[in-house]
Formats: structure tokens, C-alpha cells, sequence
């Protein structure tokens, strides 16, 4: 597998002095063995520059290889590994040991990290959750180009102001690290959610989509940007930056000067 | 490897472990969110009732903002503090159409807000439709007669009553 992982692994014990001795508390679930949830540590001799994505392969791989958590590119594009670590929501990829551990004076690792499943939805095992609700509200904004008239025989034109317009919102990757942050979110799924806001809010602005009346009016919905909060757990929570919480806004700003 | 796992003696996997009562064939039951969003979720609602209570929350925050300091600063500050109140001083500052209108508006507005606030409270909080339900249907009842019986009273003020 992935071998600049294991080249880096390899390296590290050479030269042992800068590993962390660091515990991993990871929350287990099998619903083949228990009906409950329950705390697991593991302790590593891991590189503090190496990644939690790292730590979590060192243990399905070398130590329990029924530890259960998805992952597919490894580099922060795919959003298959967003997860809980230290109580917030992060991709497993991209956040590197050194900027969560915690160390007291001496140097020594003072706190275990925390990796548990992103919350609000059904965990099916470890860190594995039902994404299908997340999707379903995806699904219902219409992500997708609908465009009116003949289609042109060339590609269809964009200013680049235009193209700015929108251009944050196109770098989700649907991890739902924003969505399982929302603490409306966690109370009551059938809210749409930050992340197909943020997609909606994709298509909305783009001045080559003439179905922004009817996403818009998808989100005028009871369960639509109307229950956002504004506590910008999205914003914090998203690996790539985007403003959700600021897309949301001009969702809303959006709904109400096509009113007045 | 150098890693090395320590796990809990307490841990639930070791205590079931021999005699789970679930296995691969009866796995134990999921925990699922509340009101998770299926394909069989209600399409949008009609009507711009929601913005219309988004934008009243803000609107009447701001007015409310003038009227309940306005309120607390003549009450409990101003001439006296809160000593001087009493049924003259009532019935002196409603017999000033402008104090009628300053405390209805007061009235409706902060029973408006609040009651949308619990609403969206209820909104948020309460899973099961029949406690949404009820909540709300309290909530509103006790709006509706709050309201009712302010109004009643600023309009039907006797300064002569026994």
C-alpha cells in the first residue's frame, strides 16, 4: 500500500528521538458484538509530523484490523475520512499529529486523542456512518446544471467576475464534517444542512443556471436556510475553507430581496 | 511495529465476549438520529411563513430593544425607581394615548418574539411528532390569551374601578 507511509515509518525508527509516544482514543461500535459504543486506547510510537490518517493505518494495519473507517485518496480530496478528533470535526488526512497533540513542559505527550464518527448520523461501525440522509439532502437542492433553450454548439461562456461569484462554494468536497457540526443538524435531520446549502448556493449564483427560483424556493422550506443559527460550527469545521456559514447568508439574503 | 494497544479492562468488547447475545447474523440495533431525511421526506412546503418569522425576529428585536429599555429606564430608574409605582402611576400613564400604544405594541411584539423563539425551540428539539405537538399547542395557547388579555386590559382600563 501506500508507500511513502510506510517509507516515512521506517525512517522514524531509525531515528527514534523526535517520536511522540502518543494514545489514540478511538470510540469502537460493533453491533456485532455489543449494543454499545465503547472508548479504545492505543498507544503509538508515531513521527508528531506524520498524520492521524497515519496513526489510524499504523493500527488497523499492525495492531487490531477490525478498527473499520473509510478513506480513499488519503490527501484531503476525496472527503471519505472526515471524523470527531479531539471534539472537532477535521478529515483524518489532513490534520497532522503535532497541531492537535497536546504536550506539558517536559515534552511529553499530556492528553490522548480523541477520533470518534462525525456526529447526527447513524454509526454503523467505528468510525463508519450512514451518509445516505446527508446525500438524500444533496440530492434534494438539484446539484446539477439545469439550463433553459438550445444547448450551444460550443462551451457555454462565463465572465470570470461571474465564475468569482460563486467560486468558493465549488470547493466542497462533500465530506459532511460541516453537516455533522450543525447542532441543529444534530437535533433534527430532516434540516437540509449546511453542505447542500453550500451546494445549492453553487448553482444559485452561477449565471449559466436558470433554476436558482427553484433551488431557492426548495430552501424557502421549513427545514431550508430559515433554521440556520448562525453559530458557525460549518465554517469552523471545514477542511477547505470554504464560508459556509457566509454562503448560507447570501442563501437567505438571496431568498428575501427576490421578495421585496 | 512499535505499537502497542491498551485497551480498557472494562470495555464493553471484553465482558460480552462468549456470551454476546448478538452476533454476525443478529447484529444489535443501530442508535439513528432523529428524523433523518429519506427520500420519502416531504418535498417543500409552500408559502414564505418561515422568512416571514425569520425576518419578524429581527425587525421586532430591534424595536423591542427601544421599547423594553425605554420601559425598564421610566419603571425602575428614572423618578424614584421602582417605589413610585403603584395604581395612580398606572392609571396616570394610561390615560396618555402614547403610553397605550408604547405598551401594546411592547406586547404583541415580545409575545410575538418569544413565542416564535420557543417555536423554533420546539422546532429544534422535540423528536417526536406528538411532543411537537403538544408543545406547540401550549405555546400558542398560552400566546393567544396572553395577548388577548393584555389588549383587553390596556383597552378596557377603568381608573375609577373599585
Amino acid at each position: 500500500m501506500a508507500t511513502p507511509t510506510m517509507d516515512r515509518v521506517e525512517e522514524g525508527s531509525a531515528a527514534s528521538t523526535h517520536l511522540l509516544t502518543v494514545t489514540f482514543r478511538i470510540r469502537r461500535f460493533n453491533p456485532e458484538v455489543s449494543d454499545e459504543a465503547w472508548w479504545q486506547d492505543f498507544q503509538l510510537e508515531i513521527d508528531p509530523k506524520e498524520r492521524v490518517l497515519d496513526g489510524l493505518h499504523k493500527i488497523k494495519w499492525d495492531v487490531d484490523g477490525t478498527l473499520t473507517f473509510r478513506r480513499s485518496c488519503a490527501h484531503g480530496v476525496c472527503g471519505s475520512d472526515a471524523m470527531r478528533i479531539n471534539g472537532k470535526n477535521r478529515l483524518a488526512c489532513k490534520t497532522l499529529i503535532k497541531d492537535i497533540v497536546s504536550l506539558d513542559k517536559s515534552g511529553n505527550v499530556s492528553k490522548p486523542i480523541t477520533i470518534e464518527a462525525i456526529k447526527g448520523m447513524t454509526v454503523l461501525k467505528d468510525l463508519v456512518v450512514d451518509m445516505d440522509p446527508f446525500f438524500q439532502a444533496y440530492r434534494d437542492v438539484m446539484p446539477f446544471l439545469v439550463a433553459k433553450g438550445n444547448e450551444p454548439t460550443r462551451e457555454r461562456y462565463q465572465s470570470a467576475e461571474d465564475r468569482a461569484r460563486f467560486d468558493d462554494t465549488t470547493k466542497c468536497i462533500l465530506c459532511a464534517a460541516c453537516t455533522s457540526s450543525c447542532p441543529v443538524f444534530w437535533n433534527d435531520g430532516q434540516y437540509f444542512g449546511p453542505a447542500a446549502i453550500v451546494n445549492a448556493h453553487r448553482f444559485i449564483f452561477d449565471s449559466r443556471d436558470d433554476a436558482g427560483e427553484q433551488r431557492l424556493e426548495i430552501l424557502n422550506d421549513r427545514d431550508g436556510v430559515w433554521r440556520c443559527r448562525t453559530t458557525f460550527n460549518c465554517t469552523d469545521a471545514c477542511p477547505r475553507g470554504i464560508e459556509v456559514t457566509k454562503a448560507i447568508q447570501e442563501v437567505k439574503r438571496a431568498l428575501i430581496t427576490r421578495r421585496f | 511495529m512499535s505499537a502497542d494497544t491498551t485497551s480498557a479492562a472494562g470495555s464493553a468488547i471484553g465482558e460480552v465476549e462468549g456470551a454476546s447475545l448478538y452476533d454476525v447474523d443478529h447484529p444489535a440495533p443501530v442508535i439513528e438520529p432523529p428524523r433523518a431525511r429519506t427520500a420519502r421526506t416531504p418535498k417543500t412546503t409552500r408559502g414564505n411563513f418561515e422568512m416571514v418569522a425569520w425576518l419578524f425576529m429581527r425587525l421586532s428585536g430591534v424595536v423591542l430593544v427601544v421599547l423594553v429599555l425605554g420601559h425598564l429606564l421610566i419603571q425602575l430608574v428614572l423618578d424614584g425607581g421602582v417605589s413610585k409605582i403603584g395604581f395612580a402611576f398606572v392609571a396616570g400613564r394610561w390615560a396618555n394615548p402614547f403610553w397605550q400604544v408604547w405598551d401594546l405594541a411592547m406586547l404583541w411584539l415580545a409575545m410575538l418574539h418569544g413565542c416564535n423563539g420557543l417555536r423554533t425551540i420546539v422546532n429544534d428539539y422535540a423528536e417526536r411528532p406528538k411532543t411537537r405537538m403538544w408543545l406547540k399547542g401550549l405555546l400558542y395557547t398560552a400566546t393567544i390569551w396572553t395577548v388577548l388579555l393584555g389588549t383587553l386590559v390596556i383597552f378596557t382600563f377603568d381608573p375609577n374601578i373599585r
